[in-house]
């Protein structure tokens, strides 16, 4: 028997860990990467709960964030792949446009 | 047993994850995310949840990060270069974050009891399986929402193809 704080905590662990890793990295890809990281810490609450309550809906909700995040990787990693092409730098310092 | 599962498999996740952190080069990073990955499809199934287990293992190991590993290679990404961050992060996401995550154990623990204890096996009460269920919540409730995930999923196939063409 485990307590589903446990899990929770673990998860919490997980996301934070992905918001470091989302502040630090320098490069698109990993920052990409640290955001599929904090989506699955969700996952794992949304599951714990749904054991916790006896309920599918939980587990629902799982299902669809997967399938967002799989749209989400497909359409992230073109525009990483023409902005590549245009900038020639995976680097998030020089891609600032938007600055200013 | 289910204390032991999720001890190994919970601290090979958070090791994973901060190699995933501490790694320069992104197929490293990547490499670890799929262990992370792997491992929380472990613990998914120690919480009762099979069909999630499978589909963590063949869309999040399976898919999206063979699509990441693809990019990488195709991009020839090196080892990101260490450039000073922003000011803010610096100053106030690491401590910010910290503090959540001080926040969020401390609430947990403390509502250990209410929150109650995970057991081994069954996970709903009074269905057949949990497949079972999510497939007649999928098809009968959640109708509408299921079929509008393939039209998002149809969309974002041909926005990707749209955006890595050549010419753009």
């Amino acid at each position: 028997m485990v307590p589903v704080s446990y899990y929770l905590i673990l998860a919490a662990i997980l996301f934070t860990i992905g918001m470091a890793s989302f502040l630090v990295k320098r490069n698109v890809i990993s920052v990409f990467m640290s955001i599929e990281l904090m989506l699955n810490a969700v996952n794992l609450t949304f599951v714990a709960f749904s054991h916790m309550w006896h309920q599918v809906s939980g587990q629902i909700f799982v299902f669809f964030v997967m399938v967002v995040a799989a749209a989400e990787a497909a359409v992230g990693l073109a525009i990483i792949i023409a902005l590549f092409r245009a900038r020639q730098t995976l680097s998030i310092d020089q891609v600032d446009l938007m600055k200013n | 047993m289910q204390l032991a599962l999720f001890t190994i498999f919970g601290l090979l996740a958070v090791v994973a994850a901060i190699n995933m952190l501490a790694q320069k080069h992104p197929i490293n990073s990547a490499l670890s995310l799929v262990v992370v990955m792997m491992s929380l499809a472990v613990l998914y199934f120690s919480l009762g949840a099979e069909f999630l287990a499978a589909a963590q293992v063949v869309v999040y190991s399976g898919a999206v990060m063979v699509l990441f590993v693809f990019v990488i290679m195709l991009l020839n990404a090196g080892e990101e270069e260490q450039t000073e961050g922003s000011r803010v992060a610096a100053i106030a996401g690491f401590p910010g974050a910290a503090a959540v995550l001080c926040l969020l154990t401390f609430l947990f623990l403390r509502e250990k009891k209410n929150l109650g204890y995970v057991h081994a096996g069954a996970a709903l009460s009074g269905v057949i399986s949990n497949i079972t269920e999510i497939s007649h919540q999928l098809f009968t409730s959640l109708l509408l929402p299921f079929e509008v995930t393939s039209i998002l999923v149809l969309v974002a196939i041909l926005g990707a193809v749209v955006l890595a063409r050549k010419e753009l």
